[in-house]
């Protein structure tokens, strides 16, 4: 199931072979306290790469820095070879907030149009336009087809449920082709067998398309077939490797400073133990609200 | 200038129509009118989509300092509206995003610049010794009074707001639905922020020289709030909203031209009458389809049974 994520190139398009995302050293400080620092990340393109951790880690934190939101206060970002706002056009993003009520009208394909046309200035002209216009909206259907949203597309938003908004999103996020797909808790609202779903869909469409990605989750099971790294986020630094290496009683007790258990069931879950239940309180962190 | 005869109304249509543009103030003032509509109907569709009628009504209440103002300095009182509008949608601009993260801090904002205004207004008239002439123009509009050359300024100034919405339309659409992602991809949503008040503080200015500054919102929010009811298609949407806000003005000129009650009134129940039309047609559409799914599942027990 990984051959698609191994590293080895297939064909002409991984000629240049550069990472998806390198991080060394980053560091990133927001209102005058140090989220994460040296942090250090490489992903390959086509990896599936799962962010976990306990609330307010700094997954989001990180994701933004990788977008170039947040700003780094020590290390370097590099993403497809570029800056991060040099990459731009070519990562899909799936915030975590996102108030969609001013969208509550909107019918879901014209949604999906915004991540295509969004950033254009001007008006289409009309003559010039047909034949792009026509390529546009194959690809939106395409890609809607894709996510399993056809029955709903042309629906307001407002009137769908989370999980048809989610996938509405997921294709926003992928309609302009992206390389590297960064999904910010996008099993969060979901129940049990859409989460499960939503990662196989996620997984299917990018490994078909050598898309990175980069999905920020609570709890890794949903995730464990599809996964070929992960990152633990805790307590402001950061263990990458693949899942059995990363999620160890050991490395996490050491990365929270606490003894915790890793438990494998019988079906091949993880659980995992002993989690601190504020993991802001602990160490030299402040709490972020006075 | 008001009518020599007393026109009234026949159910000839075509006499009807001649008796209206017999005179050149109707004609500027239908002229007028439509280059308004159609300004007001399109940044409104808009400030509707980005909920932003706090800040509209805001600028709109700068008319009394503008008005004011320009009186004080000897300008004309129609430059007083425009530097009033476009120096409080800077301030408002200038102190934090109209969207996102920070509403509540915003609307704060709003009001304080919305009270700042109004004083302003007041130490203007003091110093003026407390001469404004026009104030129910200020207030209500002078639908009947426009001047030709008032008609070119309206009308190169909606040329040139709505030539600079169109250039940031879809940005700004990307940007009022879905800030978070919009930021990611590059669009300048601060910037958009700011020049889109500025859109409006135009918009606001030249709507309410007709409308005058308490009735602004007969076409800068009804029309677009009634075509957002009945579609959620930006083209269709604005389409409808602009032939809402003509619907409504042009009807409401002929009324009070017809009529002893001003134009004012017509244009404003007649803006209320079309919300209340797109209301109610909603409302019956929902309940239509909601009868519909009750009607399907319960069609396919039945087959299945
Ligand atoms: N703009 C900001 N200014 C100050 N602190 C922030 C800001 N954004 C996030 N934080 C803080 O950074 C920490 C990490 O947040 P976040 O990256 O959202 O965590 P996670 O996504 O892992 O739950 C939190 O304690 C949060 O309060
Ligand atoms: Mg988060």
């Amino acid at each position: 199931m990984t051959e698609t994520a191994t590293s080895e190139p297939v064909g002409a398009q991984s000629e240049r072979c550069t990472a998806a995302v390198r991080i060394s050293g980053a560091s990133v400080r927001l209102g005058g306290r140090i989220i994460f620092a040296d942090v250090d990340l490489t992903v390959d393109s086509g990896q599936f790469v799962a962010i976990l951790g306990p609330n307010g880690a700094g997954k989001s934190t990180l994701m933004r820095a990788i977008l170039g939101l947040a700003p780094l206060a020590a290390g370097s970002v590099q993403v497809l070879g570029d800056t991060p706002a040099g990459a731009r056009s070519r990562v899909g993003y799936l915030p975590q907030q996102r108030s969609l009520d001013r969208a509550a009208g909107v019918r879901g394909v014209d949604l999906v149009r915004l991540g295509l046309d969004g950033t254009r200035w001007g008006l289409p002209l009309p003559p010039l336009g047909k034949a792009r216009r026509r390529s546009e909206r194959n690809r939106i259907a395409e890609v809607i087809e894709l996510v399993g949203a056809s029955a709903y597309a042309g629906r307001a938003i407002g009137e769908l449920s989370g999980g048809e908004q989610q996938r509405l999103l997921i294709a926003q996020a992928l309609v302009r082709r992206p390389e590297l797909l960064i999904l910010d808790e996008p099993l969060d609202s979901l129940d049990l067998p859409n989460q499960a779903a939503v990662a196989a869909l996620v997984r299917g469409v990018t490994s078909r398309e050598r898309v990175a990605v980069l999905l920020v989750a609570h709890d890794v099971n949903p995730l464990l077939p599809h996964l070929d790294r992960v990152v633990y986020l805790a307590g402001g630094r950061a263990l990458t490797g693949p899942v059995d290496e990363v999620i160890t009683a050991p490395r996490l007790s050491a990365l929270y400073g606490a003894p915790i258990e890793v438990l494998r069931t019988s079906d091949g879950r993880l659980v995992v133990v002993g989690l601190p239940e504020a993991p802001h309180h602990h160490g030299d962190r402040h709490e972020p609200q006075p | 200038m008001t009518p020599t005869v007393n026109p009234s109304l026949s159910l000839n249509l075509v006499a009807d129509l001649r008796d209206l543009f017999q005179f050149p103030f109707m004609v500027h003032a239908l002229e007028a009118a439509t280059i308004v509509a159609v300004l007001a109907s399109v940044v409104g569709w808009y400030v509707v989509l980005r909920r932003q009628a706090f800040a509209g009504h805001t600028l709109s209440v700068m008319a009394f300092p503008g008005a004011a103002g320009a009186a004080l300095a000897g300008w004309p009182a129609a430059l007083g509206y425009y530097v009033a509008c476009a120096a409080a949608a800077l301030a408002m601009a200038g102190t934090g995003p109209a969207v996102g993260r920070h509403k509540s801090v915003a609307s704060a904002v709003i009001a304080t610049v919305q009270i700042t205004g109004l004083a302003a207004g007041f130490l203007f008239l003091s110093l003026n010794h407390q001469i404004l002439v026009g104030l129910e123009t200020l207030l209500f509009g002078t639908f009947l009074g426009v001047s030709s050359s008032q008609v070119l300024v309206l009308l190169a100034i909606a040329a040139g707001v709505l030539a600079v919405t169109a250039l940031i339309a879809r940005p700004l659409h990307f940007c009022t639905l879905d800030p978070e992602v919009a930021r990611a991809r590059g669009v300048p949503v601060r910037a958009l922020d700011v020049c889109f008040l500025l859109i409006l503080a135009f918009a606001v200015a030249a709507t309410s020289q007709i409308t005058g500054a308490l009735l602004t919102f007969a076409l800068l929010v009804a029309p677009p709030a009634a075509a957002q009811l009945i579609t959620g298609r930006t083209l269709a949407g604005l389409v409808v909203s602009v032939a809402i806000a003509l619907v409504v003005a042009w009807l409401g000129l002929a009324a009070a031209y017809f009529s002893i009650y001003p134009a004012g009134f017509y244009v404003t129940t007649f803006a209320l009458a079309a919300y209340v039309l797109a209301w109610t047609a909603r409302a019956a559409r929902g309940r239509l389809a909601a009868r519909r799914r009750t009607r399907l599942p319960s069609a396919g027990v039945l087959e299945s049974g």
